[in-house]
């Protein structure tokens, strides 16, 4: 392999990113994505929208997000958890991100119907994650980038902070590729079982993995062999409830259930645990992962009623239907006594109220523990219906250090000389905790360009 | 498969769709999917024809296959458009003709050409086919030949209209009133643009990930040469009724201004298209659609360019044989509209016209609720 600029490692959003502004910075550049051509691009096949500041409203935004707002969000669903001068610049960056992205061929359009509240601050997909990726894919191939598909990067030589070259394994066998620099857009660990389990123990056997089946961490592992510093708890990651019956990986957003509010929800002892109307859903509904997972077995069930059915998203299993609460418990597997009771107990706490979802109304649970503090109506109209849950992995928080260029940082503070990191695997320095929709895409993108021209400017000296 | 397990398929779709919602702004099937939250066969057979099968929602599909949830649009609703076509064929017992619908298109046009080289035969000498004259009325009289197409048309008319009645009912039209100025009016611009057909807007989408215009731009060819050779026949019947001015007519009259064109159009039109077809990846196909697609445009190809070629050999003894193949490949389309690819159109324009009528009340349309009295 004759004198390679850069070399990009991974192919979503982040790489592709990463790749195309190399490439314009007139770098040679290689991709290579470890999944094979159908499954390329990782977690951001399954994505929708991202979040840039912006100054006023567009065609597809309805209104202005300023980086003052961006910043709180982020500082609010972080709680703090996160590098502020780093968050700054990437907020600031995401601006012009918008006209940057749609440069390289992404299409935006209006929020889809059933997102409403994110229209003012997410630019949608026009056709979703996987035409964002196509577009870029396209924009790449035309300005010359090699893209390698099934490739994955097996070993790293890494020197003293300084990149040498990568094992790529093929179907063809493995090779050692060299290059000027490297950029790690390898996405997080979510999809190595056994990794997760370090930080969950043999729980983590019962999740799900909502995205791609190929973020396994191998990178991020070998980088931290090489002294990269990390960020980011090891033990944490984005869990949320999902239909249990979903496939163990790359589910993607169908799973998902956003009728919590509408219900209650029980474990396998026919048991509620927490309080189902402590918030918006949208507010809300990145804790029912970590909740469930404190439950037996890992798994629980949304039950509601008649009156609910059609008052939220359509997910892509049916809910399980019985015209009595004994027969949906006989049908769930549930006790059907503890079942029977945990309704009647709940019934009868319900205070009267007026019911309205769209705001945080008056209708609540009395003397009852937990409570359910909004959204409380008796379960009473037949049918009975089930989802059953399981927490779904979206992402991993750990990551490699950056700085402000997307340049990676070695344990005891220097820059690395020639490496950079984009995307999920480097997400843990703006989002060390919590999520606000649309972010993920958002760290892709910027540092993905960012590093893509930092290893560009490092390779033609 | 059965049409019971293409509705189901459909079904199962559209559930996953709605579940999604990521292509909603691709085209007009996801928005009308999303008015709706159980889908019956009915819903289905409307969905299906608003389909322009651009292929890009398979494309920008996560779950296209090899997912395991084998998400494949454009291929389903494809095969569901079949099935409409079939069971709103009138009268009822033409419903085979769609079966095998290739091959009953070919016999149907080779009798028909074979019919009016023997008619020109056996009507007068057979020397008569190869005199070179120029002159059409020798061979087929006027007044045998407009009354003998103007019934096969009539009929045609009427077939078609026929079932696009059944259509209407059982889609709702009336429910959410489709057949409102309003909405004809949207459903005939965005027919005449084929808004639909261009993936969202790059172009749809046919061999592989990359978009183009193409087919739009050959669909457009050969509809509107279509016109233009339906507008030249028509305008050659006024002249010679209405003024008694017989064939034929020069450069600069209004049936060689319509059909010249016209026929360019329907030729390059058609061959794109079936160009278009051959390469298109098979994963958006209905394969037992092939015959049917193909055979429409042949049709289309051999009227076009036998009637270009009429122009050419009008005065050489290749006349004869060419107009019986002409005439007889008109007569054949003209009597096989109502059963063959012909009725996409006619559909996809009943289809595009609930679609407006329920965009702008927000609200689906309940199927087959009230039936014409
Ligand atoms: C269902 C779902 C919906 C989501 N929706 C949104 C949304 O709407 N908006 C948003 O902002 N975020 C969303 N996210 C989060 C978002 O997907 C990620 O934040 C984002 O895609 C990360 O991009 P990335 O390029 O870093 O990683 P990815 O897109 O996951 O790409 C990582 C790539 O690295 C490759 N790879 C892994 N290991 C190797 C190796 N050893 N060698 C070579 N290649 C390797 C993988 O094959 C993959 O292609 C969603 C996530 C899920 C699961
Ligand atoms: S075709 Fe695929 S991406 Fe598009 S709406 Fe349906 S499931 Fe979603
Ligand atoms: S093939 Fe094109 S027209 Fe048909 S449903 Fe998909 S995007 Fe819409």
């Amino acid at each position: 392999m004759d004198a390679l600029d850069v070399l990009v490692v991974g192919g979503g959003n982040a790489a592709l990113c990463a790749a195309i502004a190399a490439r314009r910075s007139g770098a040679s550049v290689m991709v290579v994505e470890g999944a094979p051509k159908f499954y390329r691009g990782g977690n951001t096949r399954h994505t929708r929208n991202m979040r840039c500041a912006h100054d006023t409203a567009t065609q597809h935004l309805t209104g202005p997000y300023t980086e003052d707002e961006f910043l709180d969000d982020l500082l609010r669903v972080t709680e703090g958890n996160t590098d502020e001068q780093l968050a700054r610049h990437m907020i600031s960056l995401s601006k012009p991100m918008l006209d940057w992205i749609g440069e390289q061929g992404v299409r935006f359009q209006p929020s889809l119907g059933g997102t409403l509240s994110l229209g003012r601050t997410n630019s949608f997909f026009l056709g979703g994650g996987r035409a964002m990726l196509n577009a870029l894919y396209l924009t790449a191939e035309k300005l010359g980038v090699q893209i390698q598909y099934d490739a994955s990067v097996v070993a790293l030589d890494v020197e003293d902070g300084r990149f040498k070259s990568a094992t790529i394994r093929t179907v063809e066998g493995d090779k050692v590729v060299e290059a000027q620099s490297l950029v790690a857009a390898a996405g997080g660990f979510e999809a190595n079982i056994e990794w997760l389990k370090e930080g969950w123990g043999d729980i983590a056997d019962n999740f799900l993995i909502r995205g791609t089946p190929y973020n396994r961490g191998d990178v991020l592992k070998m980088l931290m062999a090489a002294d990269v510093e990390t960020i980011g708890d090891p033990t944490q990651c984005h869990a949320v409830a999902i239909d249990a019956r979903a496939p163990k990986f790359d589910g993607g957003i169908i799973t998902r259930l956003d009728c919590v509010v509408f219900g209650i929800v029980v474990n396998r002892n026919a048991e509620r645990f927490y309080d189902e109307g402590q918030d918006f859903w949208p507010k809300r509904y990145a804790i029912w992962g970590r909740l469930v997972a404190q439950q037996p077995d890992q798994i629980s069930w949304i039950i509601f009623d008649a009156k609910s059915l059609k008052m939220f998203m359509p997910s892509l299993y049916p809910p399980i239907a019985a015209q009595n609460v004994a027969d949906l418990a006989d049908k769930l597997g549930l006790p059907v006594e503890a079942l029977e009771k945990t309704v009647r107990d709940f019934n009868a706490a319900v205070r009267p109220g007026t019911f309205d979802h769209t705001i945080l109304d008056d209708c609540h649970t009395e003397g009852l523990n937990p409570p359910k503090t909004h959204w409380a109506r008796r379960l009473e109209t037949p049918p009975f219906y089930a989802y059953p849950v399981r927490p779904g992995i979206t992402f991993t928080y750990l990551g490699t250090r950056v700085d402000r260029e997307a340049r990676m940082r070695m344990k005891g503070g220097l820059g690395a000389e020639n490496m950079f990191a984009a995307g999920e695997i480097m997400a843990g320095n703006v989002l060390g905790k919590g999520y606000a929709a649309g972010i993920g895409m958002t760290i892709g993108s910027v540092f993905g360009k960012l590093a893509g021209e930092g290893a560009a400017r490092h390779a033609r000296g | 498969m059965h049409a019971a397990d293409h509705y189901k398929e459909a079904e199962r779709l559209m559930t996953i769709c709605n579940s999604c919602r990521y292509c909603e702004g691709l085209c007009a099937v996801f928005p009308a999917m999303e008015l709706r939250r159980s889908y019956e066969n009915r819903d289905l057979d409307y969905l299906a024809n608003l389909c322009h099968g651009c292929g890009a929602c398979y494309v920008d599909c996560q779950f296209s296959p090899p997912h395991e949830f084998k998400v494949n649009v454009p291929r389903t609703l494809a095969q569901l458009r079949g099935v409409s076509y079939r069971s709103h064929a009138w009268p009822g017992f033409m419903r085979p003709m769609f079966d095998r619908n290739g091959l009953a298109i070919a016999v149907v046009t080779a009798l028909s050409i074979a019919g009016f080289i023997l008619g020109f035969a056996l009507w007068h000498d057979p020397r008569v086919l190869f005199l070179g004259e120029g002159q059409f009325y020798r061979l087929m009289p006027h007044n045998v030949m407009a009354p003998l197409f103007g019934a096969a048309f009539l009929f045609s008319l009427l077939a078609l209209g026929m079932g696009f009645r059944s259509f209407w009912c059982d889609i709702g039209a009336r429910s959410v009133s489709a057949g409102s100025g309003g909405s004809l009016l949207q459903a005939s611009r965005d027919a005449a643009a084929l808004r639909y057909l261009d993936g969202g807007g790059v172009g749809c989408y046919n061999e592989d990930e990359r978009p183009t215009d193409n087919r739009r731009l050959f669909h457009h060819l050969t509809f509107y040469g279509f016109l233009l050779c339906f507008a030249s026949t028509s305008s050659g019947t006024i002249y010679h009724y209405a003024f008694d001015w017989p064939a034929p007519y020069g450069l600069l009259t209004l049936p060689k201004l319509f059909g010249i064109p016209g026929g360019i159009g329907l030729v390059v039109g058609s061959l794109g298209l079936i160009h278009a077809k051959l390469v298109r990846d098979r994963a958006l196909m209905d394969p037992t659609k092939f015959g049917m697609d193909t055979a429409f445009l042949l049709m289309m190809l051999v009227t076009g360019l036998t009637g270009l070629l009429l122009m050419v050999l009008r005065e050489t003894p290749a006349m004869g044989i060419t107009l019986a193949v002409h005439l007889g490949a008109v007569f054949a389309l003209f009597l096989t509209m109502p059963y063959g690819k012909f009725v996409h159109g006619i559909y996809r324009f009943g289809a595009l016209a609930l679609y407006a009528a329920e965009r702008r009340l927000d609200r689906a349309a309940v199927p087959g609720a009230k039936r014409p009295s």
